[in-house]
């Protein structure tokens, strides 16, 4: 089942509000997960977990590290 | 054949704690590797660790935990009959620790055996000796979990020093009418042993993310079945004491329980992640800050190496 950019950017968001205490209106494609939000490499795991709950696309450990940016996570789970 | 007389139910009477003198602060690490306090506090929540010197070890740490689990238990030790050490740290394989511990306790002749279930190891000890209480194999049943993993630890691997420490807890457990230990559901998953394991068979080495999604997502339920199994809603606990392996993930999970109410057990802060003695030094330390009232009901998570894990419901003597 295939999302659109829109849903997966809202889904995100509501993700690393509840994870991180960012606000969703926060949370745009191009921040960048550590330099901009401020989220470690555990909220990271966190929130890879809950968006396969979300999403179901698995993201591993190992791809979390070639996520920088809420643009690589969109892409990764629309791809 | 005759069968021993069993007992209607098993609880822990008193628990005791011991912990080396000596202070190691995140400065002082700091000092060694490439490391910040800020890092340390805000990753994995510790602020400082006691480390045992040369004359500190498994035993001893065992026998001072022990000892003073017994006497808040008003128990002599000719009364106790069976000693479970649980480490995974002892250095000699052979002998084990409980034999030695309780010599030096003044415990004559008990069933005496080490049990390793890493992290997990006190909530499989006090299982098993709850089990041989109500089956009367045993009459009371010293529990000890004991562990130096300074001696583990590469002491210039910023990835390990900064968690592991040194510590021992204690619980003496007895017959009851009114059972005190709620049946344990354990479990492992030897598949993913790899995850955690001695590097050159000598320094502690782990798979921090993995073993983070691990604790993270698949041990609440194990500890919502504890609960279930015993019969104890999530909101009538006083305290939720996981083992203390890192903060945020004690966090983690506690945020997953249904359980708002419930003290959640921070003691890594000061004590850092001892393994399997985290769960019973946290317990003896918050019962003599007055936060476990005589009666109160708390849940035990244990997890670690193995991979392992092991959960219960306690209450408090
Ligand atoms: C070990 C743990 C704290 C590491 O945290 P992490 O966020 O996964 O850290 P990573 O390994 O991804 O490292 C992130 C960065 O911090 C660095 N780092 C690691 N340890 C560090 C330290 N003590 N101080 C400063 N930086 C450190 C890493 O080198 C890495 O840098 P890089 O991105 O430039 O390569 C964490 O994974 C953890 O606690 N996992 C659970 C382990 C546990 O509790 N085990 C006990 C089970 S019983």
């Amino acid at each position: 089942m295939a999302h659109s950019e829109e849903e997966i950017l809202a889904g995100l968001g509501e993700i690393i509000d509840e994870i991180a205490g960012v606000p969703a209106a926060d949370v745009t494609p191009e921040k960048s997960f550590v330099d901009d939000l401020d989220i470690d490499s555990l909220s990271m795991v966190e929130i890879a977990v809950a968006a396969q709950d979300k999403f179901g696309v698995e993201i591993p450990d190992d791809q979390l590290k070639d996520l920088k940016t809420v643009r690589d996570v969109i892409n990764y789970i629309q791809k | 054949m005759n069968l021993s007389a069993p007992a209607p139910g098993a609880r822990v009477v008193a628990f005791g704690e011991y912990q080396p003198g000596n202070v190691v602060s995140n400065d002082d690490l700091t000092a060694r590797v490439d490391t910040s306090d800020e890092w340390i506090r805000s990753r994995v929540g510790v602020e400082e660790r006691r480390i045992a010197g040369a004359d500190e070890t498994v035993v001893s740490m065992a026998v001072a935990a022990g000892g003073k689990a017994l006497a808040a238990g008003g128990l002599s030790p000719d009364e106790i009959d069976l000693v479970i050490v649980a480490t995974c740290t002892q250095t000699d394989q052979i002998p084990h620790a409980a034999s030695s511990v309780a010599s030096h306790l003044g415990i004559n002749a008990p069933g005496a055996f080490d049990l390793n279930a890493a992290c997990a190891g006190f909530c499989y000890a006090l299982a098993v000796a709850s089990d041989a209480v109500r089956i009367g194999s045993a009459q009371n049943v010293l529990v000890v979990g004991s562990e130096k993993l300074s001696e583990w630890v590469d002491w210039d691997d910023r990835s390990t020093c900064v968690i592991f420490a040194d510590g021992a807890g204690a619980a003496v457990v007895t017959a009851a009418d009114e059972p005190g230990i709620g049946p344990v559901v354990w479990g492992s998953s030897g598949e993913r042993a790899d995850k955690i394991h001695l590097r050159e068979n000598r320094y502690l080495f782990q798979e921090g993310q993995t073993v983070f999604r691990w604790t993270t997502t698949e041990l609440y339920p194990v500890a919502l079945e504890a609960l279930e199994r015993a019969g104890v809603a999530a909101t009538e606990l006083t305290a939720f004491v996981p083992h203390q392996a890192n903060l945020r993930i004690v966090e983690a999970i506690a945020r997953r329980l249904g359980a708002p109410q419930a003290l959640v057990a921070r003691d890594i802060v000061t004590a850092g992640n001892t393994s399997s003695a985290s769960i019973p030094l946290a317990i003896s330390r918050m019962s003599e800050r007055g936060e476990l009232p005589s009666g109160s009901t708390v849940l035990t998570l244990g997890f670690g190496a193995g991979l392992t894990y092991a959960a219960q419901v306690l209450r408090i003597p």
